[in-house]
């Protein structure tokens, strides 16, 4: 009987935990939760207003994105690369650097990551796979590296440098899949590559791949590496008060500049993962932006390496659930733009936020 | 013929001080008037209520035998004050001509600004009161001398008749400091009233005609400068309170275990601040560190601590040479600082009690394993165990730092650098905004450190506090150490004295 009783406690004791760390948690994300209700009730005033029925498209955008197999894998793979840029914008951020290129680093590895598919042949599957996500990590590391070193040597700001950087990558990615490295055709793209460099497809017949498993596992490692390690403790210091850090014996310069790499990496890991999991081939222009999403997807994610992978989930659903939206009742594609930006700006803003929520309180 | 200013009866409270109380403060026309005090005494108070930037809660503004409202700068600006604050408010990027006219540009044919005809004006005024300035070069390009040439120009552009400057030598190299007081003495033949706020006795009997001393918001007295000499002004700038006193052990210290020699340190602008300085530090001894601000006390601490380089000179501990070390070792080979602003330099406000108690240990073991992770339940237990000697009074070790009070900010701040068992202890205005209570525990503590055998430097501008706890006073003067006097012996108007670049009597 005691024993049981005993137990019993325990459950009781266990249970109340569980739903006070559930309240926690949504009392965290509360903010984004209102921000995205918010800004989706706007993007419905925006439908009214341009002559739409807002629950036809939100009815179809949400079929688009979680009806079937196809719109699920569709917003599973939208939202890999976003995952991947927003880790490598919110490993900077929490170092006190703002690399708003991840795009460029994202295309750095994609292209790099391409090349070895390609050029490196009759080696085991899996060791082609590390070793093309390997170089991808390490060409976005390097451009990753190139704003850390302008900054500490030069003092150059790193919002100039990140984004300068991001159109050098671009137009150089360009050329060299125009010209050295074209295949025969009409398309700016390379060769494909080896069948031994794939990522496999892991939601047949969509186009996920296991890019997303690595995207998941980067996000709960980051997580780790960030509360955890000593590295993580230096890095989250330096970015909230340098000149403690450095009383503390930190050498700030080293940590930002280890986190420029390390960003950079993450970038060309997700880069690399597109090439191999998606297209097979390096295309020309073959990212949408996925770098300048990612940092909208870090902020949404409340900065939080799990926050996230939910965040870019969002966005990635927003993405797929987009297309059926605009094709099943010619809403154009724009309005995802604008309830994207709409849930970005009050995510941003949350002092905004709590100026809406306030007046209303005020007027009830 | 009426006085130029006349304040008076001014009282001014800021929530827990009183800035002014009572205070009567009169220039006559042409005269150039000193006004003296140690930090704190209320010296700029007093005229940011005359330059409209306060609102005093009581008394009265009489300026050339008017009485009027300083609501604000721009009435003071109209009544003919100027003011020329300590940190500079110019343009960096536009010309010295384009700073001084803004706010009353020059113009010609309704709307185009009329820079040439502005350019002579500046620099016949420039030539007139003896502030020798090129009038088409940029801010950016100016010594800081120069920059405050150009500040007084300003003022005397929009009609200063009464002009105010906050401890204008603060800033300046010596050589500057001749030329600026060349200039107020030309001001002055020119039938402008000064007003020069000051802590530094001989610029004051350099250049003043009359002197007001302020002391802790009160008034203590005006005197000519005829009338006085330094030991007089001395004794009426520096506080005299009954010290209170702290048990202390005598301790015979012996061992000399950290040394500076000859250590020669430039601030961020380039300037030399560290002259060839020499300090000693024995076990078992508090030294304290006298000095006014800004004569070289932030720069010392922070070379000591490796945040700032050196240019040459070497700072032994215990006969190694540790100049060359990094922040991180300087630490692990038993430095450990008090820093001036808790929570600029020594706290992470965003981070919590815990995460802020192994700052600078945690890359160590016990904090870290061998994989430099970091080891929760020892961190949890250090820190539980430090919150509970130290008496923080914080929910739990999960608090953020930001949420506790200032007191139990610096218990943060001390638990973590003492629990170290530091060889050496730099304190940086330890007590500085701290509570009675607050203030009484970290002097004790400080006091057991040197029971435990640590030397400490003690950094103060509170005299009361370095006679109290030191075993040995040094007084920085200019970057260098210019006396060491035994507490026992040595009184205020003497360190006074010292402090202000006098001799000794």
């Amino acid at each position: 009987m005691v024993k049981i009783e005993n137990s019993m406690k325990i459950l009781i004791v266990k249970s109340i935990k569980f739903v006070q760390l559930i309240k926690e948690s949504i009392q965290r994300i509360f903010p984004q939760l209102i921000a995205i209700l918010v800004a989706f009730l706007l993007g419905a005033i925006v439908l009214i207003f341009t002559g739409y029925n807002p629950v036809d498209a939100y009815y179809s955008m949400i079929i688009g994105a979680f009806g079937d197999i196809y719109g699920i894998g569709q917003t599973l793979t939208q939202a890999t690369p976003i995952i991947f840029t927003a880790l490598a914008f919110l490993f900077s951020f929490k170092s006190g650097l703002f690399n708003i290129g991840a795009e460029g680093q994202f295309i750095v590895g994609a292209f790099a990551a391409a090349i070895t598919g390609i050029y490196i042949k009759n080696i085991p599957s899996p060791i082609h796979i590390i070793l093309s996500i390997l170089i991808g990590a390490f060409a976005g590391g390097v451009w990753g590296l190139i704003p850390g070193i302008l900054k500490n040597k030069f003092g150059a700001h790193e919002v100039i440098t990140t984004m300068m950087l991001t159109y050098v990558a671009i137009n150089f990615t360009g050329y060299l899949v125009n010209y050295p490295f074209k295949a025969p055709g009409w398309v700016s793209q390379t060769l494909q590559i080896e069948k031994t460099a794939q990522l496999p497809r892991i939601l047949p017949p969509t186009q996920l791949s296991a890019s997303l498993i690595i995207a998941v596992l980067l996000a709960i490692i980051i997580n780790y590496i960030l509360q955890r390690t000593s590295f993580g403790y230096e890095l989250r210091a330096s970015g909230l008060n340098p000149l403690a850090a450095e009383n503390g014996g930190i050498n700030v310069k080293r940590t930002m500049l280890y986190a420029f790499i390390i960003s950079g990496a993450f970038a060309g890991i997700g880069g690399a993962g597109e090439i191999m999991g998606v297209h097979y081939r390096f295309i020309e222009g073959f990212s949408p932006g996925y770098g300048f999403d990612g940092l909208a997807v870090a902020l949404v994610g409340g900065l939080n390496p799990i926050g996230i992978i939910f965040a870019g989930l969002l966005f990635g659903a927003l993405r797929s659930g987009g297309m059926l939206m605009s094709r099943a009742t010619h809403v154009p594609l724009d309005i995802v733009t604008i309830i994207q930006a709409l849930v970005i700006i009050f995510v941003a803003a949350p002092t905004l936020l709590q100026y809406i929520l306030n007046w209303r309180r005020n007027k009830s | 013929m009426n006085p130029a200013v006349q304040m008076l009866g001014i009282s001014k409270k800021f929530p827990g001080v009183l800035a002014n109380n009572n205070i009567d403060f009169i220039v006559e026309k042409g005269e150039i008037h000193g006004l003296l005090g140690e930090n704190g005494a209320g010296k700029t108070v007093l005229m940011s209520i005359l330059y409209g930037l306060y609102k005093p809660d009581s008394g009265k503004i009489i300026i050339n035998g008017k009485e009027v409202v300083m609501d604000s700068p721009a009435t003071a600006i109209k009544q003919g004050i100027g003011m020329v604050h300590q940190h500079f408010m110019l343009v960096p990027s536009l010309t010295v001509t384009e700073n001084v006219i803004l706010g009353k540009e020059n113009v010609k044919n309704g709307f185009l600004l009329d820079i040439k005809n502005s350019t002579e004006h500046v620099k016949k005024f420039s030539e007139q009161f003896g502030l020798e300035i090129d009038p088409d070069v940029t801010i950016e390009s100016l010594s800081v001398g120069a920059q405050q040439r150009v500040e007084i120009l300003k003022a005397l552009y929009r009609g200063a008749d009464i002009l105010i400057l906050d401890e204008p030598t603060a800033i300046l190299i010596p050589q500057e400091v001749d030329n600026l007081l060349e200039a107020i003495k030309s001001l002055k033949k020119q039938g402008k009233s000064i007003i020069f706020i000051t802590h530094k006795l001989k610029e004051v009997f350099t250049i003043c005609d009359r002197i007001t001393v302020l002391k802790k918001g009160n008034l203590i007295g005006t005197v000519k400068k005829d009338e006085t000499n330094s030991s007089q002004l001395a004794k009426m700038m520096v506080d005299k309170q009954i010290l209170e006193t702290y048990e202390k052990k005598k301790i015979e210290q012996k061992d000399i275990i950290f040394k500076i020699e000859e250590l020669n340190v430039k601030d961020n602008r380039g300037i030399k601040v560290l002259k060839s300085l020499n300090l000693e530090i024995k076990s078992y001894e508090i030294l304290g560190l006298a000095g006014v601000e800004g004569n070289g006390q932030s720069e010392l601490v922070e070379a000591m601590m490796g945040l700032r380089q050196k240019d040459s000179g070497k700072i032994l501990l215990n006969e190694v040479d540790i100049s060359n070390f990094s922040p991180k070792d300087r630490i692990k080979s038993g430095l450990s600082h008090i820093p001036e602003d808790r929570q600029k330099c020594g706290l992470i406000l965003d981070f919590s009690v815990m995460e802020n108690l192994i700052l600078g240990s945690h890359n160590e073991e016990p904090i870290v394993n061998r994989n430099l992770v970091i080891n929760l339940e020892e961190t949890c237990k250090l820190s539980e165990n430090l919150v509970k000697d130290y008496s923080i009074s914080t929910p739990n070790i999960q608090t953020y730092v930001k949420n506790l009070s200032g007191g139990t900010q610096q218990r943060v701040v001390l638990a973590r650098e003492f629990s170290r068992k530091p060889k050496i202890v730099i304190a940086y205005q330890p007590t500085r905004g701290l509570d009675i209570g607050a203030t009484e525990y970290v002097r004790t503590k400080l006091i057991e450190m040197r029971e435990q055998g640590s030397g400490v430097l003690l950094i103060s501008a509170d005299l009361d506090e370095i006679r109290a706890l030191s075993d040995k006073i040094a007084v920085i003067f200019d970057g260098k150490i210019v006396a060491i006097k035994d507490p026992s012996i040595t009184n205020e108007e003497d360190l006074g004295l010292l402090m202000a670049g006098g001799k000794s009597g």
